[in-house]
């Protein structure tokens, strides 16, 4: 049953690393603004998600797990937020000039 | 397990140092905006597996600070953008 966690959080983390990665390239390699705020806030949140799964078996109390999700629940209501108001401001931006 | 995922951590912030670089070329403000918004969070992540990792509850409550702080920066920087006037839109901020 441990060696199935530690499996479990191997996999999950390293996935989640994997996003970290993929939402980092897009924001260098994606031409305009839009496209790399789509990668970013997309591939970053689905990774934080998938660490803290990652991490949820080795946390000893059911307050500390539920923690992590509310933090990365926090995390997903803030980044959809931000992208909204960043992408507004890029398209006035674009539009003002 | 727990050097695995100290590793892990370290590569997390390494892919946000390089992401970083879009603060150096920009070009609008934006895009300086959205790296800053990485780096909140990468660093979220990273935090998180390391407050895990060595069992300190602390490290977890400094995770939660920045992914506030993270939602703040953003909206500041969109009142900034906006000149001040947010909800109208056909007022141009920046002429």
């Amino acid at each position: 049953m441990s060696a199935a966690l530690d499996l479990f959080t191997f996999v999950a983390v390293s996935a989640g690393a994997f996003f970290f990665l993929a939402g980092t390239v897009g924001l260098l390699r994606f031409p305009d603004a839009f496209t790399r705020l789509h990668a970013l806030t997309k591939a970053d949140n689905l990774g934080l998600g998938l660490v803290v799964l990652g991490l949820l078996p080795r946390v000893h109390s059911l307050s500390g797990g539920l923690k992590l999700v509310l933090i990365w629940f926090l995390a997903l209501l803030a980044g959809a937020v931000a992208s909204q108001l960043i992408a507004g401001a890029a398209w006035r931006r674009g539009a003002g000039e | 397990m727990g050097t695995f995922l100290l590793g892990t951590a370290i590569f997390i912030l390494a892919t946000v140092a390089v992401g970083l670089a879009r603060i150096l070329r920009g070009p609008a403000d934006a895009d300086r905006m959205m790296a800053a918004q990485l780096l909140g969070t990468g660093g979220v992540a990273a935090l998180l597996v390391v407050g895990v990792v060595i069992g300190e509850d602390a490290v977890v409550n400094v995770a939660l600070t920045i992914a506030l702080l993270a939602a703040f920066a953003s909206i500041t920087f969109y009142k900034a953008a906006a000149g001040g006037s947010a909800r109208d839109s056909d007022d141009e901020g920046q002429p």
